[in-house]
């Protein structure tokens, strides 16, 4: 019976991910239109608010077409090894109120960082199978960039941990009972948000797909719901950078008056529209620039704060 | 002889790994064998991760998985497969070949036969080790041969990076 409920709970929790990230494709370009003064999708439903469904009837009718050339069991599998290790990496987010599913995990962090590392093979697979010039192209740009970036994801977030005193997400968020990690981690958040946006290749940092010399990139030759799982894989991610960061370095559920999963909603949903107006005001770095910004300034950045993390904390007595 | 959760999860993750390490071996497309060797590392992860130390399966799946694979991956993407295909199988009047090999894999059997041997069917007890258990062991108790480790790698890094600088003739750096 316990197992049961388990599987739905996760069940339910999965399904509220992939609708929510369905749904930001609406929100995306109805904010965008809002920001760059134009309508967005406002036609279907009040407000547009329905623009979701027309376009999930529309891809799932689409034909779902596998190029001749293509190498077929990585070419299926790609896009399922994409969506499937970003929902994986929500079993360990700690929503509160019992919503999550394993935020007590004792590696809670390092299964999330693990999931990410996985999601590469995806993307690198997709490019790889295709056996078309874009996409390869876009899979070997995602391969280099995604692991650049999750080398100091990973040193970035070891200052929380070191502070926390434990991967454990639901221990994290109590440890910021009193102040968030983002006063004395603030270039700790920088490093690792800026990783998780290279990370979820969203722009500025979606080099892999580079629409103006890449076609699509990695997707280039994928159509129908393969195409749509790529998609909702992206939007997924970024409900999970987002959680994340709350999680990590704004106090999780801690808020006053409404309960905890109302305020990890919120704040989650503030970093949320924040990544769309990233996408809105930045432009693309070139891909030697993304590198060098990454291995020469983040890199440093992030030993630097891991360093003088540890020095304050040997000096406080901690 | 009852089977708890933790037996069935470990043995067929151990199952999954052996079946994935031999696609793996027998594969002639580098892609697929990389792609089922990262299967047994999985799988590996699962079975360290049930024997009850949760960090190491965690390093497993972010370092083996996660980086060392994908940048195999990487090479093996950009060079030509098609000339990459090696037949691997065993030619005709070349069993000699297979000898030393044959009576190595016979005594490793015999060996793990003999270090199995009566282990089976008894009651396994799992005791879960967190993190900062490993922590402590590493760079408390252990800090010497870690560093010491920590200056290999340091070292074949520089090596990489001189090897891999172009010549100023050819081009900046």
């Amino acid at each position: 019976m316990s197992v049961l409920f388990a599987f739905l709970h996760a069940l339910a929790l999965l399904l509220a991910v992939v609708t929510l990230a369905a749904f930001l494709t609406w929100v995306e370009r109805r904010v965008l239109g809002f920001w760059q003064d134009r309508l967005g999708p406002n036609r279907v439903g009040w407000q547009g608010i329905l623009q979701v469904a027309a376009d999930m009837i529309k891809i799932f009718f689409k034909q779902d077409w596998i190029p001749g050339f293509a190498d077929k069991p990585t070419f299926i599998a790609a896009p399922i090894i994409v969506l499937a290790s970003v929902l994986l990496a929500f079993a360990v987010i700690p929503f509160g109120n019992g919503v999550d599913i394993v935020g007590a995990l004792n590696v809670g962090l390092l299964f999330f960082l693990g999931m990410t590392s996985l999601s590469v093979y995806g993307v690198v697979l997709a490019g790889w199978s295709s056996r078309s010039k874009f996409s390869l192209l876009g899979g070997m740009r995602a391969a280099a960039q995604m692991i650049s970036y999750e080398v100091f994801m990973g040193i970035a977030v070891i200052g929380v941990v070191m502070q926390a005193g434990s991967f454990n997400l639901e221990k994290i968020v109590a440890a910021q009972t009193h102040i968030w990690f983002i006063v004395p981690q603030f270039f700790g958040f920088l490093a690792f948000f800026i990783a998780g946006i290279a990370e979820a290749h969203r722009l500025p940092f979606d080099l892999p797909e580079g629409e103006n010399e890449l076609g699509a990139g990695f997707h280039t030759e994928y159509s129908s719901m393969k195409f749509g799982m790529f998609f909702v894989g992206e939007y997924a991610g970024i409900v999970l950078l987002s959680a994340l960061s709350v999680a990590l370095y704004f106090g999780g559920g801690h808020g006053p008056i409404f309960p905890p999963i109302i305020w990890f909603a919120l704040k989650s949903s503030f970093f949320v529209i924040f990544l769309i107006l990233l996408r809105a005001a930045l432009p693309r770095p070139r891909y030697d620039q993304l590198m060098s910004y990454g291995w020469k300034l983040m890199f440093p950045l992030a030993i630097g704060n891991l360093a003088v993390t540890g020095g304050v904390m040997i000096a406080l007595g901690q | 002889m009852t089977y708890s959760m933790f037996d069935v999860v470990f043995y067929g993750a151990g199952a999954f790994s052996v079946v994935t390490t031999t696609l793996a071996i027998t594969r002639t497309n580098p892609v697929y064998a990389l792609l089922n060797f990262v299967m047994s590392i999985l799988g590996i992860a699962l079975v360290i991760f049930v024997l009850g130390a949760p960090f190491a399966a965690s390093l497993e799946v972010i370092v083996y998985a996660g980086a060392v694979v994908v940048l195999f991956l990487f090479v093996v993407m950009m060079l030509n497969l098609a000339h990459l295909k090696t037949d691997f199988g065993v030619k005709r009047g070349r069993s000699v070949r297979l000898a030393v090999p044959g009576v190595l894999v016979i005594s490793i059997i015999i060996e793990i036969g003999i270090a199995f041997s009566g282990r089976f069917g008894k009651e396994t007890t799992y005791h879960i080790i967190g993190p900062s258990a490993v922590g402590r062991q590493l760079l408390v108790a252990d800090i010497i041969p870690i560093e010491l480790g920590s200056m290999l790698l340091l070292a074949a890094l520089l090596g990489a990076f001189h090897l891999a600088r172009l010549s100023p003739e050819r081009g900046r750096q």
